[in-house]
């Protein structure tokens, strides 16, 4: 099954970027067969509502889990009511964190993990 | 006549411009003040009005019955808000986000969704010593001032003059706020932050087409950049009142200029003449 993870360029030697909602891309990737794609988030230059447009965008991708460093309420609420899991606390290299996903290492979290507006600079 | 009073950066003196206009004004004009710091309002501190008369404020938020949504996604895409997510079973609706613009209720081709009011604060009204006043208040945790700005607005009489004491900023609150007035007066104050932000103001002030003009409070020194900006820029300075503590010690207690300096009370009425002398010359003009 499919993940994604957020990312600070569109390759898999990027580090993982530290938020959901407005993270530059999105790396879609199958562990098993290590097959990717890229995809660029609109979320940063989204006004407000970041996490509920990402984690919409995201829905549409098929994937079973999101992998990032922070995740906020509104994303949190809409990425659990379609059923995603969402792993927070990643960070380092991608590829590392797609070893340690495989690996089982990382609990899907209960709770969004920072407040609203965390990922706005 | 409606003359709305914003400043850019915070804490320049609005409010006492707003309720010494209102004060040196009331006995010669039918005066109203609204306050629409809906925020943090403070007009109510110097002038303690009465007020007897309340209303809820609310914002129109959108309730989608599942029965009738086909998911077909309309809503989420013409929010401007991020404020609906369509997902796999349901659509999901973030009130938080929600402006309340109607747009998703409007467009919903299957009908689906109705607008349900939540509140957010409320409106207060009554008489302050010869003054109508007006306010708005937001409860606390919420993020949204437009609507109830809105709201307070709704009270404005149509005759006489009306003289609305906006939020510090240039964003969305204040836009609301001095959106329909016949002039806006822009207190500043002579420090770099005063400056920038004044400029910021004068933007938001252009781009909707209102007449404007500065006061400038606290001035004694440091004032030549303001000066300069506002002649560069083709803004009169109508008013300068300088930094005193005496001023400032007054208004600790909540009184505010024009009542305990009651001098005053003769420049805020040569302000209004100069306002009133702008909007006629601009009326003049565009009837030509």
């Amino acid at each position: 099954m499919k993940i994604a993870i957020t990312a600070s360029s569109p390759k898999l030697e990027a580090e993982v970027d530290p938020r959901f909602g407005r993270c530059q891309y999105f790396i879609i990737i199958d562990p098993e067969t290590m097959q990717f794609e890229s995809l660029e988030n609109a979320g940063p230059s989204a006004s407000e509502g970041a996490g509920v447009s990402t984690a919409q965008m995201i829905n549409g991708e098929g994937v079973d889990a999101v992998l990032t460093g922070n995740c906020g309420p509104n994303a949190y609420q809409a990425l659990s009511a379609a059923g995603i899991k969402v792993i927070t606390g990643v960070s380092g290299k991608i590829t590392d964190a797609v070893e340690n996903y495989k690996a089982g290492k990382f609990q899907p979290a209960d709770q969004p993990n920072v407040n609203a507006h965390s990922g706005m600079n | 006549m409606i003359i709305s009073i914003a400043s850019g950066k915070g804490g320049t003196g609005k409010t006492l411009v707003a309720t010494s206009l209102a004060v040196s004004l009331k006995n010669k004009q039918k005066v109203q003040l609204l306050d629409c710091d809906a925020e943090e309002p403070n007009d109510h501190i110097f002038l303690k009005p009465d007020l007897g008369n309340s209303e809820a404020a609310c914002i129109a938020v959108p309730e989608i019955d599942n029965e009738k949504c086909n998911l077909c996604g309309k809503c989420a895409k013409v929010c401007a808000f991020n404020a609906i997510a369509i997902l796999p079973q349901q659509p999901l609706v973030f009130t938080n986000l929600c402006h309340g613009c109607g747009a998703c209720s409007y467009l919903c081709p299957q009908k689906a969704i109705t607008e349900t009011k939540r509140g957010i604060g409320f409106v207060e009204w009554g008489q302050a010593g010869g003054i109508d006043f007006v306010h708005g208040k937001l409860d606390i945790g919420e993020a949204m001032a437009p609507p109830i700005i809105r709201q307070v607005k709704q009270h404005i009489y149509k005759d006489g003059i009306v003289i609305i004491d906006a939020p510090p900023g240039t964003s969305c609150p204040v836009v609301e706020t001095v959106k329909g007035s016949h002039f806006c007066l822009l207190v500043t104050e002579p420090t770099p932050f005063g400056l920038n932000d004044l400029a910021l103001a004068v933007e938001m002030v252009k781009g909707l087409g209102t007449a404007c003009g500065v006061v400038l409070n606290r001035a004694g020194s440091g004032e030549e950049k303001v000066l300069e900006y506002c002649q560069n820029e083709g803004i009169p300075v109508l008013l300068s009142i300088p930094l005193d503590t005496a001023i400032a010690r007054m208004y600790s207690r909540g009184i505010t200029l024009a009542e305990g300096l009651p001098q005053w009370q003769q420049d805020f009425n040569v302000l209004f003449n100069k306002i009133t002398e702008m909007v006629d010359e601009r009326n003049r003009c565009t009837e030509r």
